[in-house]
């Protein structure tokens, strides 16, 4: 298992992160991250919740800026590029975001359809047997004229699934693919990602804390806790540490809870403390 | 003493800074409206027309009303003072200078950022909140190319459209008591109309209604694209919308209307 930066450089990375480090205002939330992603295989990013993973995500799509750091994706550093450089790497990755992000004025077809209509000079025709296309792929063919918020949680996951296939891109993101949904729908979630896998081979990077997805998608993991990597490997790798805060996630133990008068008051004080320093 | 000075610098600096962005934003939306489209981008006509629709079309009965009201105040208010002087023809003059020039202009503003500037917020507060926004960057698309753009152009040619006609619905409210008691007939009243009015009146009016659509564009845009997460926030960000916009549509027009009077031939 390697707990420190990531592999070597390899032409078989499609992304590598190096040393990357995100700010919020004075707030540090990424500490120097290193890893990478191969082709055509599915990364989980774990994390609890604040310890940076959804931060991490978005900084690999472009959307934060780092403060520190190189993001390696398809031969280019995101951080030094210019923003034409940037939204042609972009046509070439898709992202699902947690809630959808569908468009609410748009039918789930219209928001499907979008990235081709704006990026490709496609007969509208050509366009329409796509969208059918990607909403076969991932279950919801007859829906194109449905407004987004006349489906369930599930289905608008599932429609902005099919939005970021629509370029056929050779990244897919997902942030938190399975939250706030029931372990049903989850499941079919993770199906679909499964299917995505096996059928296109494509290069899947995956955000969660659903501890029973991770183990079923991956094919390595990568452990966040507190804006550090504390752990990459396979499932089995993972299961198989004995590093302390890796046993904590995995077996579900809660943080101890502060019994201590003195040590709850250090707690509440620790922000201003650092503060002064 | 030391304290209220940094106070106040530090107010000055967040006001500038806030004007900054503005102007950069209207730069970007500006370009993307009459320089892109010669690049090879397209512009968004379709949702051009869209928003013309919601900003100017929909907003004819409740500005017509206004701008009617507004008219016949302005002769009420006018006839008072006039009346004193024996001048009670005078009134069509009073309304029709009054209305083009200043109250015409301003009232189709503050109409239309009651009816749209909120809602430029208020759609995309919520497409931030929403990730909606992030989507539109993780595909490709410049937001403020695809949401300000349509929006900035629908602005600047309805604002016009909707300010003559507020002109026109004055000066029938003017007409109503010059006919009922000033002793016009309603020919008269027009006629008068047309003598008192130079196209200058016109004009003038009209080049502040479009700095007002763009001002509330701006403003309203700004406002969608700097809130923070979380539902509160969109309220928030709509309301500073409206005052914002109303405060800075009166900035303008104060420096407008200056620049009119300075420059205007005797």
């Amino acid at each position: 298992m390697n707990t420190s930066a990531g592999d070597s450089k390899t032409d078989d990375n499609v992304i590598s992160v190096r040393k990357l480090r995100v700010k919020y205002g004075d707030r540090e939330v990424l500490h120097g991250i290193s890893f990478d992603v191969h082709r055509s295989e599915t990364l989980v990013i774990l994390g609890g919740s604040g310890s940076g993973k959804s931060t991490l995500l978005r900084t690999m799509v472009g959307l934060e800026r780092p403060s520190g750091g190189e993001i390696w994706l398809q031969g280019k550093d995101l951080c030094r590029i210019s923003e034409a450089e940037r939204d042609e790497i972009r046509r070439k990755i898709g992202m699902s975001f947690q809630g959808g992000a569908l468009f609410g004025s748009m039918s789930v077809g219209e928001n499907v359809a979008l990235p081709l209509r704006e990026h490709t000079e496609l007969e509208e025709s050509t366009i329409e047997i796509i969208l059918r296309m990607k909403l076969e792929q991932v279950g919801l063919a007859g829906f194109e004229n449905y407004m987004p918020s006349e489906l369930s949680g599930g289905m608008k996951k599932r429609a902005a699934v099919a939005r970021a296939l629509a370029m056929d891109p050779e990244i897919l993101f997902f942030d938190e693919p399975s939250a706030g949904l029931d372990p049903i729908i989850a499941a079919g979630i993770d199906n679909l990602i499964l299917k995505l896998k096996k059928a296109f081979r494509m290069t899947i990077v995956v955000v969660t804390h659903e501890l029973a997805s991770a183990f079923l998608i991956a094919d390595r993991m990568v452990l966040i806790d507190k804006g550090s990597i504390v752990a990459i490997g396979t499932g089995k790798e993972l299961q198989a540490s004995t590093h302390p805060r890796v046993r904590q996630f995995l077996d579900r133990v809660p943080e101890p809870e502060v019994s201590e008068e003195l040590d709850y008051l250090q707690m509440l004080t620790e922000e201003y403390r650092q503060r002064d320093h | 003493m030391v304290e209220l000075t940094v106070r106040i610098g530090r107010a000055t600096l967040g006001g500038l800074a806030y004007l900054g962005g503005l102007a950069q934003l209207g730069t970007r939306a500006a370009y993307f409206t009459f320089v892109a489209p010669f690049r090879g981008r397209a512009l968004r006509l379709e949702r051009a027309v869209h928003q013309a629709m919601a900003v100017g079309v929909e907003a004819l009965p409740i500005l017509s009303l206004i701008s009617f009201f507004i008219g016949l105040i302005l002769a009420l208010q006018g006839a008072y003072e006039l009346r004193k002087f024996g001048a009670m023809h005078y009134v069509t003059s009073a309304v029709a200078v009054s209305m083009t020039r200043e109250l015409g202009p301003l009232m189709t503003a503050i109409v239309v950022i009651g009816r749209s500037g909120s809602a430029f917020a208020a759609e995309i507060g919520t497409m931030k909140v929403t990730e909606e926004i992030d989507a539109l960057e993780t595909m490709a698309l410049n937001p403020v190319q695809f949401l300000v753009t349509p929006k900035f152009l629908a602005m600047l040619t309805m604002l016009p459209c909707l300010t003559t006609w507020a002109d026109l619905m004055g000066i029938l409210g003017g007409s109503v008591f010059g006919v009922a008691n000033a002793g016009f007939s309603f020919g008269g009243y027009i006629r008068s109309t047309l003598d008192a009015l130079y196209l200058r009146d016109i004009y003038t009016g009209l080049i502040k209604s479009v700095m007002f659509g763009a001002t509330i564009t701006a403003v309203g845009c700004h406002e969608g694209f700097s809130t923070g997460a979380g539902a509160e926030e969109v309220g928030r960000s709509t309301t500073s919308a409206v005052v914002k916009s109303i405060f800075l549509v009166i900035a303008v027009d104060l420096v407008f209307t200056a620049i009119f009077y300075f420059l205007a031939p005797e």
